[in-house]
């Protein structure tokens, strides 16, 4: 088995763990694992194997053991045998050619999506294209709700992310007001804390509550605390919307963020109990980004994009609002260029969106990577193109805390521009009631708007 | 560039004295204002020339041996800028050409060994690195230490402390390193210290960093202070990295405004 003759020279790839890996494309944090393909060769003649490879394959050869991985357990326990019913006598290869026929339609994709497993979507993708790749996650629709309806079709939502490298109340307010008067934070309102401790997380917290309240704004708040912090917050009667974790796709990687299944369903449980939402009750927020495992030594072997996709069970187990892949977050020991990670991007919302998530992504990148600007436009046209669920809204597209570049509030516009895409309903209507947006969903004040109480709400220099 | 006919400013912008955020930047139909695009292209070049033109060692050599400072230049396994990003595994490794020069240096034993590595930032270790130690080794002195010539590393990372600490059979290893850079910090330099450093074993939990040192961001006066205070704390307890809480007090934090914002203020 995984063995081919191409071009004169034998391969044996012997286990689908290591098939899986060289048949990635070509990614610098493969390289640093050391599990990558030796040259652009072996890499087609894995995928050329992979393509052979029957998907039910994927329910019998584990890539990380079953007794050791709780990942690997929750992929296998929660499979639904008869929504993989149709695909089932597919390979790989030809699940590509099914995935992209004009027969498969949102309503097949979504009858399938419980059937699929992580390794499998990982395993079509690697032998796609960029244009496969959106062709098909277009065709998903994935809908959640918490005080807004999030993945409509031709609708693109933004998280609104004002974060201050000193979580300072005034600097984290003149960023929201900034985001909320171009058009951004249907998603969620959503602060990194400079600080990941109670005190400070139940402070901006209810910051953000009463934001939220006193402007009637249809949308979450989330503080981007882990996941036990926001669980002490919500025991002692803090304004928990959405629970954050950063989450990953081994039981040790998830170890090392301190985090397991248990505790991510008890603090799901928690935040249902506060029955917070009003026309939803998808109440969790995760982040993901290619590289993760490696860079907490708990890859197990795997590509670190097939790693990605396995995070995105656990995610699916929480029926979350939003998922986020941080993709040029981590570096370029992981990403090493724009052409890396446009297409990681766009590799993780297909996978997700193929699995039932409502996909978002932080088209960004760090200034030692080998990318700029431009990459990021091809990115995040890209990704709006492929039906993508949500974009970060950044002040200038500098995180002014997190030393990174994502996208601007400017940047939203630009894309729902270009393709007609539109904000979530609810933040839609407050937004043009408000005279944020016109009909058109066009910016349209000159001033501040009334909501707001018009320029008396600013402060007088120096007053801080 | 500010053409009122083409450009819809943002009447807000005295929010700016809350947030260094790109807050009020304006817009041209919904997209960014030119000079507001411009201002963030100069910031990225900044950066970017930050990583990637290399530090002048030479240059370096030459202006601490004008201070009395005596150098040594070593390199790591990483030979060239392109390896040195996408492995970080070899950054944190001596040449063997290193190792070598090491040995013949380290004849008799020391109490602390100070590295310069370049890391992400060039810039960071040209402007910061010789006004820091100027500050530094007199201090280390004053404490009786024996500490061999600094060590410049090219395209080290942190750990490559820990080899240079054990050659010396030092206790004490103090690595000056140019820290990623963020669009409005590109010369920022980091301070990881470690106590009895183990090539191949200590990790990040086993240092204490001093971060975020440049013009704009933490002194050179408060990170000496921080520097010192650790160090001493480490001689007495024995260790160092997180059960070596730093206790020094940061004024910036002890005058934050009243914790309140102008969204929520009464009307």
């Amino acid at each position: 088995m995984y063995k081919t003759q191409l071009a004169g020279v034998a391969y044996d790839f012997r286990s689908l763990r290591n098939l899986m890996a060289k048949a990635s494309p070509a990614r610098s944090g493969d390289y640093l694992a050391g599990v990558a393909a030796a040259n652009n060769l072996e890499r087609v003649a894995a995928q050329w194997v992979l393509a052979d490879v029957p998907l039910k394959q994927f329910l019998t050869e584990a890539l990380v053991p079953y007794e050791s991985d709780e990942v690997t357990r929750l992929i296998i326990d929660s499979h639904d045998r008869q929504a993989f019913a149709p695909v089932s006598h597919l390979t790989v290869g030809d699940f590509r050619n099914w995935l992209l026929s004009d027969q498969t339609n949102t309503e097949t994709l979504a009858a399938i999506a419980a059937g699929l497993t992580p390794e499998m979507v990982a395993a079509v993708s690697k032998i796609m294209r960029v244009q496969d790749l959106i062709l098909v996650a277009k065709k998903c629709h994935v809908v959640t709700r918490f005080r807004g309806t999030i993945g409509l079709a031709d609708r693109l939502s933004t998280r609104l992310q004002p974060n201050h490298p000193t979580d300072h109340p005034a600097g984290i307010a003149a960023s929201i007001l900034d985001g909320l008067l171009y058009g951004c934070g249907d998603a969620v309102i959503g602060i990194n804390p400079a600080t990941d401790n109670l005190e400070a997380t139940t402070r901006l917290l209810h910051l953000l509550n009463d934001v939220i309240e006193r402007y009637q704004i249809p949308t979450q708040a989330c503080v981007l605390a882990h996941v036990t912090t926001t669980m002490k917050a919500m025991e002692q009667g803090a304004p928990v919307d959405l629970v954050f974790q950063s989450i990953a796709g081994t039981q040790k990687a998830n170890d090392s963020f301190g985090v397991n299944l248990a505790m991510l369903q008890e603090a799901q449980a928690m935040a249902l109990n506060l029955n917070r939402g009003t026309v939803g009750d998808n109440c969790m927020y995760f982040e993901t980004g290619q590289g993760s495992a490696l860079s907490a030594n708990a890859h197990e072997g795997l590509d670190q994009q097939t790693c990605e996709a396995r995070a995105y069970a656990v995610a699916r187990q929480f029926k979350p609002l939003l998922v986020n892949t941080v993709v040029g977050f981590i570096g370029p020991e992981y990403l090493y260029d724009g052409k890396q990670i446009i297409r990681a991007g766009l590799e993780d919302h297909f996978c997700g969106k193929l699995l039932g998530l409502p996909m978002g992504c932080d088209v960004c990148y760090t200034n030692h990577a080998e990318a700029d600007q431009d990459d990021m436009d091809i990115l995040l046209t890209q990704f709006a193109v492929a039906g993508g669920t949500f974009i970060m809204g950044v002040p200038g597209a500098d995180d002014v805390m997190l030393n990174y570049q994502s996208t601007s509030f400017h940047d939203a516009l630009y894309v729902r521009q270009v393709l007609g895409l539109r904000p979530a309903p609810e933040f839609e209507q407050w937004l043009q009631q408000h005279q944020i947006f016109n009909a058109d969903n066009q910016l349209m004040r000159q001033g501040i708007p009334a909501l707001f109480g018009g320029t008396g709400i600013l402060p007088a220099n120096g007053s801080k | 560039m500010s053409d009122p006919l083409q450009i819809t400013p943002d009447p807000w912008q005295s929010l700016n004295q809350f947030t260094a955020a790109r807050i009020a930047l304006g817009r041209a139909g919904m997209s960014l204002p030119t000079q507001a695009c411009l201002d963030f292209q100069l910031a990225h070049a900044l950066a970017r020339d930050a990583v990637n033109i290399p530090l002048d060692f030479t240059e370096l050599a030459g202006r601490l041996a004008a201070n009395g400072i005596d150098s040594l230049t070593l390199q790591s396994q990483a030979e060239n800028q392109r390896l040195y990003l996408q492995r970080p595994d070899l950054g944190r490794l001596l040449s063997p050409s290193s190792q070598k020069c090491l040995k013949n240096h380290a004849l008799s034993p020391a109490d602390a060994v100070v590295v310069v590595a370049d890391g992400l930032s060039s810039t960071a270790i040209a402007h910061h690195a010789g006004p820091f130690l100027n500050l530094l080794l007199p201090e280390l002195q004053n404490n009786n230490y024996q500490i061999p010539p600094v060590c410049l590393v090219k395209h080290g990372r942190v750990a490559v402390g820990d080899a240079i600490a054990e050659a010396f059979t030092a206790r004490l290893c103090i690595v000056l390193i140019g820290e990623r850079p963020g669009l409005s910090s590109p010369d920022s330099m980091g301070i990881y210290f470690t106590y009895q450093a183990k090539s191949g074993l200590s990790t990040d939990a086993d240092r204490n960093c001093i971060s975020n040192i440049h013009h704009n961001g933490l002194s050179y006066a408060q990170a000496l202070k921080k520097l010192l205070f650790l160090i001493a704390e480490a001689e007495k307890l024995e260790l160092s990295g997180v059960n070596l809480k730093d206790e020094t007090t940061e004024t910036e934090l002890e005058n934050l405004p009243p914790l309140r914002n102008f969204l929520l203020a009464h009307r």
